[in-house]
C-alpha cells in the first residue's frame, strides 16, 4: 500500500507520519503542496505543523494549495485521508470535516500525554482498534479546542462520527471532550492528538498510535481499496 | 549628513562631529578607527565598526582569557572544527558529526521577553545551520528573579511563550535545560539557548568568501529597522538602576531600548533551514554565514576577512522592508531569518531556483574581489571602504582585575552556624520545603509549552538528567546533552563553581548512559569595567579550561555575555556549561526514575558535610556564604565510566545525579519520575546524608538479579557504593527518620509553579 504524506511549507511532523506509515508496513510517498499530483497513492496523511506559518488562521491558506485542489475531490470520492493536528485544522478549513479548532482554553500551547478512548472502531483508520479501547498518545497544540454548534455536535454523536475522545477530559477545552471526528463516509478522519508520535515506546509514550496506521493498511488489504470500508 | 556621507565627503570633512559615544565606542576606539582609515569614518563605517567592535561581537574584554580554553592535542581528538568557526564540530562516529553551541539573549529578553527569547532560538539555530548541519534539537537555560517577584510575572511567561512560539513552529524538539530563580537576576534575567545540529563529515561548511568574481547572495527575510544596534547599545551595555531618577529612568531604560530588540518569524526560519539544506545537498555554496548580531555588517566583514580577497557590496540591491533606512541602519539592522552565501556565478541560477521552491527571497548584492578591501556603494556614492580584517578583529583589552575585598568575609561566613532540622519531623518538613521551592519544584508549567517530540528521535527529554536524541534509526547511535550552572557556587568561588557546573553537566550526560565528549559554554557576567567582575570571569575561564583538560574533553565554542547587571550591582557570576555525549545504543538509555519494582537502590560516591551555597542554605535560611563543595574530577571520570559501562551491560534500572538539595531531592525525584516509592537506610548524621551537596555522586537502582555484577563493576571502577535499600511501594521511607507518601511528594512538587503563574 502506498500512503502519501503532504509537505506544506511549515509542515513539521511529516517525517514522523512517514515513519509511522513505514512501521505499519506501507510505503510512504512524499507529496508536495505545490504539485497538482497525488501520485496515485491509496491514502493521504496531512501531517502536523504550522502550514504557511498559521498565517491568517490555522489551515486557512493550506486549504487553497494545489495539492488540496486534487485531494478535496478525491476525499469526497472515498480516498482515505487522515489529518493530524494541523492536518485536522486543514480538513475543517477545506469543509471535508465540520467544525473548527479554536485557541486552547488557557491560551497556552500544551504538550502532554493523554488517554484517548476509541468511540468508533469501524472506520478505515480505526478498524484494527476496538470500541472502548484506551490509547496513550501525546497532544501538542496551541489551537486544539474543537468547536461546532450544538446541532452539529449532536449530529456527530448520533451518527457515530466522534471517533476518539479524551478519556480524562480535554486538555484544550474541546467540546464534549472530542479528540477526533470523521466525515459521513468515515474515510476522512481528523484528530488533534499525534498518533505518529506514539509508534515506539523508545521515542514516545507508547506504541498505541500505530493502530491507526495498521488499520488503514488492513482495510486496504481486506478490500483492495480502503475506500470500501464505510460506517 | 548620513544621507550622502561618502568616503570622499568624509575625507574632505575631518572636523565633522560623529556620535561614536552614542554608538557605544570609546574616544580611544574612535581615534583608532580614524588611524586605520587615515580619515574620519563615514556614518556607515562608524556604524559598522561600532557593532563589530562591541563587546558582544568582538569579545574584546574576554579574549585574553578565552585563550585558556584552546584544546590540547589530547582534547582535540574528535574535533573537526574548533573555536573561531560559528560553532565547533565533533566527530561522533559512523560518519556523523555534531555541532552545538549555547548563546545568550539576556538583554533582549528583559526588554521584550517574548520576542527576545524567540529570536534567541532563531539566532542559535542559524549559527548551527551555517556550519552545514541540520539543527535537530534545542535546550534553554533560564534564570529569573524570585518566582513571586512582580517583574518575574512579566518576564518568565513572556520568555517561555517566546521559546514555545518560535521553537515549536520551527519544528525543533526542546529536550531540556534549566529553570532557576535568584534575586540577583530580577533586573537582568538570563536566557541562554542551545542548539545541536547533525551532519555527515563531508557536509562541513565554512564562513569564507573566496574566489574572485564569486557572487554574494543575501537570502531570507528583508532587512528592516528592527534590532538596530542590538549588539552594541543593547547587548553590550548595562541597564540603569531601577530607582527613580537614575539614568535609565523608572524602567531601567527598557522602553527606550525596545527598538533594539529583533522580531522573529519562525515560519521563515523553517523555510530558510530547509532551503539551506537543499542548497548544501546540491553543492551550490562556496561559503556561508548567518546574519545575527550586527547583521549585514558582521556577515560581510567576517566572510571577507575569512577569505582571500575583498568584497564589493551594492547596498541598493539589498531588499528592504523600509525604503527610508540609511546605510548605517541597513548595516546595523538585526532583522531575523537572513543568511549570506558566496556562490559561483555558474551556480547562481540553480541557487535561485531552490530559493524560489521554498519561497525564500534571494538577491545577488555583490561579489568577491581581488583587493583586500570591503567596499559598499549606495545611491551612486561609496559609503564603506575598509580593510575588513580591521573590523572583524576588534580591539583586545587586558582589563584590570581584582579579587573583591569582600571575598574572604564571604567565604568565612559559612553555613555551620545555621539552625539544622533536629528530628525526623523537622527533616521531613525540610525535604518538603525544598521540594516545593520554585527552583526544585516541577517545571511542567514551563516544559509542557514545548514540543519535545517533533522529528521523532527524542529518547529522553525533561525532566530527565540529560536530553537524548537518536541519530541512527538502524544503529541506535545517539547524542546526549545537558546544561548546568550554579551562580551561588560561583559567587563563593568562581574557579571551583565553574568546575562544579562542568562536573554536573558531565555527570548528567553520563547518567543517560552516554560518554561525554565535548563542552560548550555561555559565560554570563556583569560589567567587564568592574575589576571584581573581571576577576570572576578570569577565574571561571581558568576553572573551565583546567577542568576540561582534566576530563580530557575539548571546549568547542561558546559565548560571552557581559554587562549583566542592574546599576552597579552585577548578577552572580553564572557560567552555564553544556556537555555533549555520545550514546552507542539509545535503547539502553537510563532514566532518572525508579522504573523497576524491587530494584536495589545504591548511592554512588562519597558524602561529606558540605552545605556552602546549598539549596538548603538558600531555601531554609536565605544564606549564601562559605565554600562550595569540593571538586574531584578524577572521581567524576570514574563515576561516569561506571554508569556508562553498567548501562551498556544492562545492569542498571535507573540513574540520577545528585546536585541541588542532595540525596533528599534525588530520592524524591526518583520516586516522582518512576511513580514508585522506596525504603532506604541512612548512615551517619541523617541531615548530612540527606541535604549535603557533595559532588561526584549519583543515585542508581539496579536491575533485579544483577546486584553482584554491579557491585563488581563499582569495585572495578573504584567508585564507593552504598546500598541504601529497595525501590518499592508508594511511600518514600527513610528508616527511623520519616515517611512521605509519593502522592504527598507529588502534591508539594507539582503545585508550586501553577500557583504562582496560573
Amino acid at each position: 500500500m502506498r500512503i502519501g504524506v503532504v509537505t506544506f511549507p511549515g509542515s513539521l511532523d511529516d517525517i514522523d507520519a512517514a515513519r509511522a506509515v513505514r512501521y505499519a508496513g506501507a510505503e510512504p510517498v512524499p507529496l508536495w503542496h505545490a504539485d497538482h499530483d497525488l501520485r496515485g497513492v491509496d491514502a493521504v496523511i496531512l501531517p502536523g505543523g504550522f502550514s504557511y506559518g498559521d498565517y491568517l488562521r490555522c489551515g486557512a491558506i493550506a486549504r487553497f494549495s494545489p495539492v488540496m485542489t486534487e485531494l478535496i475531490p478525491a476525499a469526497r470520492a472515498g480516498l482515505p485521508v487522515l489529518g493530524i493536528c494541523n492536518g485536522f485544522q486543514i480538513l475543517c478549513e477545506a469543509h471535508l470535516l465540520p467544525g473548527a479548532l479554536a485557541r486552547n482554553a488557557g491560551l497556552r500551547f500544551i504538550h502532554a500525554d493523554v488517554r484517548l478512548t476509541v468511540v468508533n472502531a469501524r472506520t478505515p483508520w480505526t478498524g484494527a482498534l476496538a470500541d472502548g479501547q484506551h490509547l496513550v498518545v501525546p497532544v501538542k497544540n496551541g489551537e486544539g479546542a474543537f468547536v461546532a454548534d450544538e446541532a452539529t455536535l449532536d449530529e456527530l454523536e448520533r451518527t457515530g462520527r466522534v471517533v476518539v475522545r479524551y478519556t480524562d477530559g480535554a486538555p484544550n477545552g474541546s467540546s464534549r471532550d472530542i479528540a477526533g471526528i470523521c466525515n459521513e463516509d468515515g474515510n476522512v478522519f481528523g484528530l488533534m492528538p499525534h498518533p505518529e508520535h506514539a509508534v515506539d515506546p523508545l521515542t514516545g509514550p507508547s506504541a498505541d498510535g500505530l493502530g491507526f496506521f495498521t488499520s488503514v493498511v488492513a482495510a486496504f488489504a481486506g478490500t483492495g481499496t480502503a475506500a470500501g470500508a464505510r460506517l | 549628513m548620513s544621507d550622502k556621507d561618502t568616503v570622499e565627503v568624509a575625507a574632505r570633512t575631518p572636523e565633522v562631529q560623529q556620535p561614536y559615544k552614542e554608538l557605544g565606542l570609546t574616544a580611544d576606539e574612535y581615534q583608532k578607527i580614524r588611524d586605520i582609515l587615515r580619515r574620519r569614518p563615514t556614518a556607515a563605517e562608524l556604524a559598522l565598526y561600532s557593532v563589530m567592535w562591541s563587546e558582544h561581537c568582538s569579545y574584546k574584554s574576554s579574549k585574553v582569557h578565552l585563550r585558556n580554553l584552546a584544546p590540547t592535542k589530547d582534547q582535540a581528538r574528535y574535533l573537526l572544527a574548533g573555536i573561531g568557526a560559528n560553532a565547533g564540530v565533533v566527530d561522533i562516529g559512523q560518519g556523523y558529526a555534531v555541532t552545538f553551541k549555547i548563546e545568550s539573549h539576556n538583554h533582549p529578553s528583559f526588554v521584550e521577553p517574548h520576542q527576545g527569547a524567540a529570536t534567541g532560538i532563531g539566532g542559535i539555530v542559524r549559527d548551527i545551520l551555517a556550519m552545514g548541519a541540520r539543527p535537530v534539537a534545542v535546550m534553554d537555560a533560564l534564570r529569573f528573579g524570585p518566582a513571586d517577584a512582580h517583574d518575574t510575572a512579566r518576564v518568565l511567561p513572556g520568555v517561555v511563550s517566546g521559546i514555545s512560539f518560535y521553537g515549536n513552529c520551527l519544528g525543533l524538539p526542546n529536550i531540556g535545560g534549566e529553570l532557576s530563580f535568584d534575586p540577583c537576576y530580577v533586573g537582568n534575567p538570563l536566557v541562554n539557548a542551545l542548539c545541536v545540529g547533525l551532519m555527515k563529515h563531508d557536509d562541513l561548511k565554512s564562513a569564507v568568501a573566496t574566489g574572485t568574481g564569486n557572487k554574494v547572495v543575501l537570502f531570507g527575510s528583508r532587512t528592516g529597522p528592527d534590532g538596530v544596534g542590538g549588539a552594541s547599545v543593547l547587548a553590550s551595555a548595562t541597564f540603569g538602576g531601577a530607582e527613580p531618577g537614575s539614568a535609565g529612568g523608572e524602567d531601567g531604560g527598557r522602553a527606550s531600548k525596545r527598538p533594539s530588540v529583533q522580531v522573529g518569524d519562525p515560519f521563515m526560519e523553517k523555510l530558510l533551514v530547509e532551503c539551506c539544506l537543499e542548497l548544501y545537498a546540491a553543492d551550490l555554496i562556496e561559503g556561508i554565514q548567518d546574519l545575527g548580531a550586527a547583521g549585514v555588517a558582521c556577515a560581510t566583514t567576517e566572510l571577507s576577512a575569512g577569505g582571500d580577497g575583498g568584497m564589493f557590496v551594492d547596498m541598493d540591491a539589498i531588499p528592504l522592508r523600509d525604503p527610508n533606512l540609511t546605510p548605517a541602519e541597513i548595516l546595523m539592522s538585526e532583522s531575523q531569518e537572513r543568511m549570506m552565501a558566496v556562490v559561483r556565478p555558474e551556480h547562481v541560477e540553480a541557487f535561485m531556483a531552490i530559493c524560489r521552491k521554498w519561497d525564500v527571497e534571494a538577491t545577488v548584492i555583490g561579489e568577491v574581489t581581488a583587493d583586500d578591501t570591503l567596499t559598499m556603494t549606495w545611491r551612486g556614492g561609496t559609503v564603506v571602504k575598509i580593510p575588513p580584517r580591521t573590523a572583524a578583529d576588534g580591539p583586545v583589552y587586558q582589563r584590570p582585575l581584582a579579587r573583591p575585598g569582600t571575598q574572604d568575609a564571604l567565604q568565612a561566613n559559612g553555613p555551620d552556624g545555621l539552625a539544622r532540622p533536629a528530628d525526623g519531623a523537622a527533616l521531613r518538613d525540610t525535604l518538603l520545603t525544598l521540594l516545593g521551592s520554585p527552583g526544585l519544584a516541577d517545571k511542567r508549567w514551563v516544559t509542557q509549552q514545548y514540543d519535545s517530540l517533533v522529528r521523532g528521535n527524542t529518547v529522553l527529554a525533561m525532566p530527565q538528567d540529560g536530553g537524548l536524541i537518536r541519530v541512527g534509526e538502524e544503529t541506535g547511535l545517539g547524542i546526549a546533552l545537558a546544561t548546568d550552572g550554579n551562580g551561588r557556587y560561583c559567587t563563593l568561588d568562581p574557579y571551583q563553581g565553574t568546575q562544579l557546573a562542568l562536573a554536573e553537566a558531565y555527570r548528567n550526560v553520563a547518567m543517560t548512559g552516554a560518554v561525554p565528549v565535548a563542552v560548550t559554554n555561555c559565560l554570563n557576567f556583569g560589567s567587564p569595567e568592574d575589576p571584581a567582575v573581571m576577576w570572576q570571569l578570569a577565574e571561571a575561564v581558568r576553572g573551565l579550561g583546567d577542568g576540561c583538560k582534566h576530563l580530557g574533553i575539548p571546549v568547542t565554542g561558546g559565548n560571552v555575555s557581559l554587562y549583566n547587571q542592574t546599576g552597579a550591582t552585577a548578577i552572580h557570576p553564572t557560567p552555564v556549561i553544556g556537555v555533549l555525549g555520545v550514546h552507542d545504543d539509545v535503547t539502553k538509555r537510563l532514566g532518572a526514575g525508579f522504573a523497576v519494582e524491587g530494584a536495589e537502590v545504591v548511592l554512588l560516591g562519597r558524602t561529606e558535610p558540605e552545605f556552602g551555597g546549598s539549596a538548603w542554605a538558600e531555601v531554609a535560611h536565605q544564606h549564601l556564604g562559605g565554600r562550595p563543595p569540593a571538586v574531584d574530577l578524577d572521581a567524576e571520570r570514574r563515576l561516569a565510566a561506571l554508569v556508562v559501562a553498567a548501562a551498556s551491560a544492562g545492569v542498571l534500572a535507573s540513574a540520577h545525579d545528585l546536585s541541588d538539595g542532595g540525596l533528599a531531592i534525588a530520592l524524591a525525584e526518583a520516586c516522582l519520575h518512576g511513580g514508585r516509592g522506596c525504603a532506604v537506610v541512612l548512615s551517619g548524621d541523617p541531615f548530612t546524608a540527606l541535604f549535603s551537596e557533595s559532588a561526584g555522586r549519583a543515585l542508581v537502582s539496579v536491575a533485579v538479579g544483577r546486584e553482584r555484577e554491579f557491585a563488581a563493576l563499582c569495585q572495578e571502577h573504584d567508585v564507593p557504593a552504598t546500598v541504601l535499600g529497595i525501590a518499592s511501594g508508594d511511600t518514600l521511607t527513610a528508616e527511623g527518620v520519616f515517611q512521605v507518601p509519593v502522592t504527598e511528594l507529588k502534591q508539594v512538587w507539582s503545585g508550586t509553579l501553577p500557583a504562582i503563574f496560573g
